[in-house]
């Protein structure tokens, strides 16, 4: 380090030597990172238990140096309510993409929320199947152009894609829902802060927290990690917004 | 004015998705066109040294914790400041 | 404090897991076996155990790999329709190398079935209902006694060997109601080093994962569990035998096929005919070589297996005797139980033959 400098900021070490294997420019990779910064600013590596789910995000395990389990695809949300009903003072997270959380696994998504299971949700919300090459989600725009939906998404027969979060926000027994996203420095720092909201708010046992992260796939949105931050301005944050949904501490004033 | 900094990109983890490069306020981050690291991916470097200010947006956006930020200490950013005044 | 009491056999196997440290369960109510769910409800202000009734049984058995991968001492229980659910979770754990108690009330089938009782998942419990090569420890009690024994020895298995262990229970064994002697509980204190606590300085993270993309490590994966089970079974096969010392005809039966058939034994020794009884206790591992020791027998003329489905243990049956003798079967589907009456026909019948 040269003289009369001081370090800002570095990798953290609660991430593992091994290269993430994710595209270039996916937020699967910014959201580790800012993951694993939290896990050692808040020094709880040691009480820290992760759930990685079936996706890109399936070796999780090889780039977050905390104790992990693999979950069956969609079951995430039932293994970690399994880990911290019996470790209740433990940190657990289930990280998942939208097929996981609301294709396959909406049932178990929905009653750990009901519920009120005191982990959090990270939500990798991309609009596509990205692991298994580019397939249609639950949460693929309107007219988006998947392997599956090929002429666009057809509300008529595929639904409207599911607003989780919204949806997540109207259960009682939830604390903490915000929607965040990666695409300028500004709202990585916000999502970022989100993230140590929510580990915050479990660890004073408030309840779910769940924060969705409207992200990209350039790979299979066959867009540049550039254009790809475009296309989350442009066509995703008008159906999913950015902000805070529901926060227990700060209860919205009725209308 | 400004503190300066600088900062230290892994080659080889750097996988050239240019977001630090375009998320820099001061222009001072470019993709080497020139050369390749071992994955074949053209790697962001420090093109302007001169320019940085240690803002670490760049180590912010990089999904893949690549970079390294350094800033002047405040004691020695106020001398700089002192001596151009 | 060990006590004797009338018990459903439900209610016996859910007192017994309280009192083996069971520290959680997750379930689903489902016809016959509700009142396992229903009795810990009524027992949790007592003790210290986690409760939750699961939306589906899909999510009570991946609770159960999540509890049970963060060290604890699990069980569920359910019947057959809700098994064939947890099929996924248990290839995982089997996989995985997960301790936990699964408990499989019968009851008829296939589909939504009938809820009287039935042995028609046994190909589903020792065959592997879930996909991949994996074994589960099957156990097959025939009485309430066993409902609780069997649960103390399905945790302590579990433990031992890393693997989910099942109870494979007909209904019936569910319902009726014995006196049995509850053993005392016992203090549980686990001790599992791989299990996914939090990341101490002093240790690797621990991954529970069943996961292996290289063909390379997922052969040594598989060769690993298969060395696994070859262990189980040279240590771990029960079984009881009952007046096969000179018998002529050997019924093979498990459950309460076997309180059948030894009611059929007691009546055909009367009337002179040389009846036995093998019981096997462990379905998985099977008790292959002591079928196969006997049917090597001069004195014995034939095997008939009696079970409440189309003919799946008849098959284990032949291929522990190997062609030496003949193995019949006799069975009754749909829920309905063989009488003793109507299977003691049915052996003199392939006794005139």
């Amino acid at each position: 380090m040269k003289e009369g400098y001081e370090l800002i900021y570095k990798r953290p070490g609660t991430l593992t030597d091994r290269r993430m294997s994710y595209c270039p420019g996916c937020f699967h990779s910014t959201i580790h990172k800012f993951m694993m910064e939290l896990v050692e600013e808040m020094n709880i590596q040691d009480k820290t238990v992760g759930v990685c789910p079936v996706g890109c995000s399936v070796f999780a395990y090889h780039y977050l140096n905390i104790d992990m389990q693999e979950a069956a695809h969609g079951r995430a949300a039932a293994v970690a309510t399994g880990i911290k009903r019996v470790l209740p003072d433990r940190v657990v997270f289930s990280y998942q993409g939208d097929g996981d959380l609301a294709a396959i696994g909406t049932a178990e998504t929905l009653h750990a929320c009901n519920r009120g299971e005191n982990f959090t949700f990270i939500f990798i919300n991309n609009g596509i199947y990205g692991m298994t090459g580019g397939q249609m989600a639950p949460t693929t725009l309107e007219g988006q152009i998947t392997s599956t939906c090929p002429y666009g998404r057809d509300v008529d027969t595929a639904g409207m894609p599911l607003k989780m979060a919204e949806i997540i926000s109207s259960f009682e027994k939830v604390a903490y829902v915000e929607r965040v996203s990666c695409n300028t420095p500004a709202n990585a720092r916000k999502a970022k802060r989100a993230i140590r909201k929510a580990f915050e708010y479990q660890i004073e046992g408030l309840g779910t927290t769940f924060i969705e992260v409207a992200s990209n796939c350039p790979s299979n949105w066959k867009l540049t990690p550039e254009e790809s931050m475009k296309w989350l301005e442009e066509k995703v944050f008008p159906y999913y917004p950015l902000g805070v949904i529901r926060d227990v501490k700060k209860p919205k004033k009725e209308e | 004015m400004a503190q300066k900094g600088y900062v230290e990109i892994a080659i080889e983890v750097c996988k050239g998705c240019n977001l630090c490069v375009i998320n820099c306020p001061t222009d001072c981050l470019a993709l080497n066109t020139s050369d390749t690291n071992s994955y074949g991916l053209h790697y962001s470097y420090l093109a302007e040294p001169e320019e940085c200010i240690g803002c670490a947006n760049c180590a912010v956006m990089c999904p893949d914790a690549a970079i390294t930020v350094y800033r002047e200490k405040k004691e020695k950013a106020a001398q700089s400041k002192e001596g151009r005044q | 404090m060990a006590e004797l009491k009338l018990m459903k056999g439900n209610e016996a196997l859910a007192e017994a897991a309280i009192r083996a440290g069971m520290q959680a369960y997750f379930g689903y109510p489902i016809t016959p076996q509700s009142e396992v769910i229903e009795y810990l409800a009524m027992q949790e202000p007592k003790h210290n155990y986690v409760l939750i009734q699961a939306e589906s049984e899909l999510a009570a058995v991946n609770m159960l790999y999540g509890s049970a991968g963060a060290g604890a001492r699990v069980m569920t229980t359910t019947s057959s329709p809700g098994f064939t659910l947890m099929q996924e979770g248990i290839s995982y754990m089997a996989c995985a190398e997960i301790p936990c108690v699964l408990v499989n009330v019968v009851r008829g089938g296939p589909g939504l079935g009938t809820i009287q009782p039935s042995q028609g998942d046994y190909f589903q419990a020792v065959k592997g209902g879930g996909h991949g090569d994996y074994h589960l420890i099957v156990l097959g009690p025939n009485s309430v006694q066993e409902m609780v024994d069997h649960i103390f020895l399905a945790f302590e298995l579990a433990d031992k060997y890393l693997t989910p262990v099942m109870l494979l229970a007909d209904g019936a064994t569910g319902q009726m109601m014995e006196k049995v002697d509850l053993p005392s509980p016992i203090e549980y204190k686990p001790d599992k080093p791989w299990a996914t606590t939090g990341k101490t300085p002093d240790r690797e993270r621990n991954i529970l994962t069943s996961l292996y993309i290289q063909s390379e490590d997922m052969e040594q994966k598989n060769l690993k569990l298969q060395a696994k089970y070859k262990e189980i079974l040279a240590n771990e096969i029960r079984y009881e035998e009952y007046k096969t010392e000179d018998a002529e005809y050997i019924i093979v039966a498990f459950g309460l096929c076997s309180r059948i058939a030894k009611n059929v034994v007691i009546q055909g020794r009367k009337d002179g005919l040389k009846l036995g009884l093998f019981r096997p206790i462990t379905l998985w591992p099977y008790p292959w070589d002591a079928i196969g020791a006997i049917a090597s027998e001069d004195r014995v003329k034939f095997f008939i297996s009696v079970e409440m489905n189309a003919g799946q243990m008849v098959e284990d049956v032949k291929l522990a005797v190997c062609g030496k003798k003949p193995v019949h079967f006799f069975g009754r589907l749909g829920g309905i139980v063989p009488t003793p009456e109507e299977t003691y026909e049915a052996i003199k019948e392939k006794i005139k033959e």
